[in-house]
């Protein structure tokens, strides 16, 4: 008799093992058959910073979470719904996430003594009753793993590393995804080893077979596709999407594509990919530190191309003084900080919002440059583009503010066509007699670009103040304090978007406003709001250096504004000394994202008291 | 086609030079503008890229494209400016302190890549910028403002230390000989990857006459020890033999000419070089001067820049669409 199928709305599982069990490509995976099947989906990878942490310890575990729904997502999901834990470590790890009821599927053949004492337990949850209050299925992953491979000429630790095929077979199996993608996946990528491929295989099929077959699985469930914009879609992590975006606006402009970096978590997988797409001209060149790395992206910037630099908060520390040359030479230049926990070397694989005010700041003297960041992994691609757009316009550094949650994340995204994307077309400056490398532009205010290889315009330029127009050398007071002045009226003057609010009702009295990649916990939380019936209005900022024209009127408008940051309130500082708003912060610094719980609980609070 | 009608004036531009008069860098900028025309390359493609200190302000004064950057950094700026524009001949104004303290790194790494670019050391063994501290080339019990009692640390060897960093074209020459420092620019510019030419540099306000013993008409003869590709090594009194593995100075009158070491600039070996450049310590009492090295390798912007055409070659050129729309992919109505 066939089993039962049950429909379901949304559902949100993690996925928890050891470092070395393979979690974030089995995350990866059911992500993908999922995102084909036209859920809507969010998900949270979680790592430790050690490669491989001692097998089976708490701080080896590595988790990745995933919601999908049959409706638009905002957020990887607060709970999880379902927990499959690889071995006591990662049941112990992550069991206080999980809701009253939550299923949890166990390799039952881990939970020996040896590994229950090294995490602390006294007893075996799985015998000892503490895990009444929840569905628990005890599966003995490994063995069952190892039996169906005993028929290929593995050893027995080899046949082991299948066993997260196993699961991922079994999970699949339960949320009706289809196998074929995952199993071209493989197929591809152990192309070269046949004996890996057939047991990676050979696990998927018996995990699903597993599901389908046995009595301790009774029922499967369903999640409908979400309805979402006609076009065609790919899931995409934030990482991918600002590679992704700066090919495109090196595409659209003309520009040749030149990435200065050095390799830090959790920025290094940018580095990676454009490495893989020299065929579009990029250029990535990895130096021997961040400073040389954003000095030779300035100096493919001089030379007429798209300078990049990737980095992550402490690579920001070592820039800081090759970005103030940029602000003196009036160079486009971007710099993507993929933000994590800090001081110093603090956090590496987890998310935070810190590095605000060392973008906006952390140089000496007046140093203005953009600042923008992006809201979810797929805006990671229209963010790079923008940033491109900036910094060739106004002949600027532009910062890009990602963050570890927004850069490994992943969410489905509407694959634009080529021709919407803007055209970023650039003028260098002409052979000319009598050239003038300061002479600003009336309207954006920049100076000319001004490439070498142009006959002519042969000049020379400098960290030393300029002279206005003429760009010489100067030390005048009075040309000092205009230049100050002129580059950041240049900066304060770059044209962005205006803020749009969300306040359907326009009853609201309270504002949520954020910024960067706590967009998604932000807007379900508002959603859930608003279901209760609360007035709430909802306000995302892209763009922080300049801020939009009318965010002033804006914030007038509410007589509450709460701001919820990863940080203490960075961006509450800034909106303060400019607007002398005494906004609300809600801040945390856990390395985690907000959850929606935590946002609408918050706001609960400014609203009722 | 280079226009090559230029003259001196049109790589003299039009800023005031702001040296100390008698400062070794005024030679240096003269023999510079005198030997750009000779290299036929249009003004335009040229481009100096410098750091901080004294020296560093030489790209102002000359009439090409010019950029006077951040203390050490150079290097780093130069080597984005070769890698994507390969059309552009780019030279590298520096310092000892900016080149061997502060910006020690970016030097070694680019000699190691073999970036397209003709570094100029201008070692006067002090900071001169910042009135008069030791640098990582003064000698130890130097007495500096900020080494009243004698500085403590072990000099460096710029040419040692450019030789450990696998450079392919390593020269010395000093600031007032302009027929040698022309030479050494002509040799340089013709290699084809990275070229560190040390020059000996007077700062006469702060370390003067640190160079006197290879400078002056009485004792140069018997300091310099002439390194010419093909001939033997000697001064007017001195010769270079083996000894063993290493190389000795010895009296002209001791050995016969044909015991001198023939000079080999393109020796693969660099232990070759390395000998050689040992020859001169802190006291300079015997210092080769010429060209150390010269051997040929892939410059790092031609190979860059080959590993972009052949994927493009093989695979043609990245088309956008089809990379966005690369992977797992799914449509909706
Ligand atoms: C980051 C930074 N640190 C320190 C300085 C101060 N500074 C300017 S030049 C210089 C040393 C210059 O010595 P050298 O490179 O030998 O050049 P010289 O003046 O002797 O030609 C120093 C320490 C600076 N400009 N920037
Ligand atoms: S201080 Fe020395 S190096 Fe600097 S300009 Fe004066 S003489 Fe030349
Ligand atoms: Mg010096």
């Amino acid at each position: 008799m066939a089993k039962p199928v049950v429909s379901l709305n949304q559902v949100t599982i993690r996925f928890a093992g050891d470092s070395g069990d393979g979690m974030q490509l089995t995350g990866d995976r059911f992500t993908m058959d999922t995102a084909s099947l036209g859920n809507d989906l969010s998900t949270l990878p979680n790592y430790p910073a050690e490669i491989r942490a001692p097998q089976g310890t708490l701080p080896g575990v590595s988790s990745f979470q995933l919601h999908f729904a049959d409706h638009h997502v905002q957020t990887p999901g607060d709970a999880p719904d379902i927990l499959v834990a690889m071995n006591p470590a990662a049941l112990k790890a992550n069991i206080k996430d999980l809701k009253r009821g939550a299923t949890i599927i166990v390799d039952k053949d881990e939970f020996t003594n040896r590994n229950l004492t090294k995490v602390g337990y006294p007893g075996n949850p799985l015998d000892d009753g503490s895990l009444d209050s929840y569905k628990v299925h005890a599966v003995p992953l490994t063995s069952l793993t190892v039996a169906a491979l005993s028929q290929l000429t593995l050893s027995r630790k080899e046949a082991e590393r299948s066993k997260n095929m196993f699961a991922l077979g079994l999970l699949t199996w339960m949320y009706h995804r289809p196998t074929e993608s995952t199993e071209n996946f493989l197929k591809t990528k152990f192309a070269k080893k046949p004996d890996i491929l057939e047991a990676n295989l050979l696990a998927y099929r018996t995990g699903w077979n597993y599901g389908e077959t046995t009595e301790d699985f009774s029922v499967s469930y369903e999640i409908a596709p979400a309805k979402m914009p006609a076009g065609q879609y790919r899931n995409i992590s934030g990482n991918t999407a600002m590679a992704y975006g700066l090919i495109a606006a090196s595409q659209r402009s003309g520009l040749q594509l030149f990435l200065g970096s050095y390799p830090i978590t959790p920025a290094s997988d940018i580095l990676h990919e454009l490495s893989k797409h020299k065929k579009f001209g990029v250029i990535t060149f990895q130096a021997e530190d961040e400073i040389a790395a954003i000095g030779s992206a300035l100096g493919a910037a001089y030379g007429g191309a798209l300078g990049i630099t990737t980095t992550s908060g402490p690579g920001v520390a070592l820039k800081s003084e090759m970005i103030g040359l940029g602000v003196m030479l009036e160079l486009p230049l971007i710099i993507i900080d993929v933000q994590r926990g800090g001081p110093s070397t603090g956090l590496p694989t987890k998310t935070e919002q810190a590095d605000l005010l060392q973008a906006m700041f952390g140089r000496n003297g007046e140093s203005p440059v953009a600042v923008i960041a992006p809201s979810s992994p797929s805006d990671c691609f229209a963010i790079a583009v923008e940033a491109a757009r900036i910094a060739t316009t106004y002949r600027v550094p532009v910062f890009i503010l990602s963050d570890g949650y927004v850069a490994n994340g992943s969410e489905p995204w509407k694959i634009p066509e080529v021709d919407s994307l803007p055209d970023l077309h650039v003028e260098f400056a002409k052979s000319q007699e009598d050239f003038k490398p300061y002479l600003r532009d009336t309207k954006t205010l920049a100076r000319p670009w001004a490439i070498p290889g142009t006959k002519g315009i042969e000049h020379r330029i400098g960290g030393l103040e300029k002279a206005d127009v003429t760009g010489d050398i100067s030390y005048d007071a009075a040309n000092h304090d205009l230049m100050v002045r002129a580059r950041a009226a240049k900066v304060a003057g770059i044209e962005v978007p205006n803020l749009v609010v969300d306040d359907p009702t326009g009853e609201a009295d309270v504002l949520l406003l954020g910024w960067g990649s706590t967009y998604g916990p932000i807007a379900s939380a508002v959603e859930l709001l608003r279901a209760n019936g609360e007035h709430i209005a909802q306000a995302h900022l892209r763009y922080i250096n300049p801020f939009p024209k009318n965010l002033g009127d804006v914030l007038k408008k509410y007589s509450k504004v709460i701001v919820p940051e990863m940080n203490l309130g960075q961006l509450s500082m800034l909106l303060r000394a400019q607007y002398l708003k005494d906004v609300i912060g809600y801040n945390m610094v856990r390395g985690l994202p907000f959850t929606t719980t935590e946002i609408v609980e918050a706001t609960m609070e400014v609203l009722h008291g | 086609m280079a226009d090559l009608t230029l003259t001196k004036k049109d790589f003299t531009s039009d800023q005031e030079v702001k040296w100390c008069p008698g400062c070794g860098d005024y030679s240096i900028l003269s023999t510079m503008q005198s030997y750009l025309p000779e290299l036929g390359i249009e003004r335009e493609n040229i481009v100096f890229i410098s750091g901080i200190g004294c020296s560093s302000r030489f790209p102002y004064y000359l009439d090409t494209f010019g950029m006077h950057s951040i203390h050490g950094r150079a290097p780093t700026i130069a080597t984005g400016l070769a890698i994507s524009r390969p059309d552009l001949t780019v030279f590298v104004i520096t310092g000892d302190g900016d080149s061997l303290s502060i910006g020690g790194n970016h030097l070694i790494h680019s000699l190691r890549r073999n970036i397209e670019i003709k570094i100029l050391l201008f070692n006067n063994r002090i900071y001169g910028l910042t009135k008069g501290q030791y640098s990582p080339t003064s000698e130890q019990g130097k007495v500096t403002k900020s080494t009243p009692l004698g500085s403590l640390d072990t000099p460096f060897n710029p040419i040692s230390l450019a030789l450990g960093a696998e450079a392919s074209f390593v020269a010395r020459t000093v600031d007032s000989d302009r027929k040698h420092l022309t030479e050494t620019l002509r040799a340089a510019t013709a290699h084809k990857g990275s070229a560190l030419i040390e020059i000996y540099q007077n700062c006469p306000i702060f370390n003067d006459g640190a160079f006197d013993i290879v400078k002056d008409s009485e004792t140069k003869g018997g300091a310099l020890l002439q390194l010419i590709h093909g001939q033997p090594i000697k001064s007017d009194t001195h010769g270079l033999v083996h000894a063993g593995a290493s190389l000795k100075v010895v009296e002209l009158n001791s050995v016969p000419e044909s015991d001198l070491v023939v000079h080999d600039a393109h020796n693969p070996d660099p232990a070759y070089a390395f000998a050689l450049s040992r020859l001169s310590a802190s006291e300079l009492d015997h210092v080769p001067i010429g060209v150390f090295r010269d051997v040929e390798r892939s410059g790092y912007g031609s190979l860059v820049n080959n590993q972009v055409a052949d994927i493009i070659a093989k695979q043609g050129a990245g088309d956008l669409h089809t990379l966005l729309t690369s992977g797992d992919t799914w449509k909706v109505d």
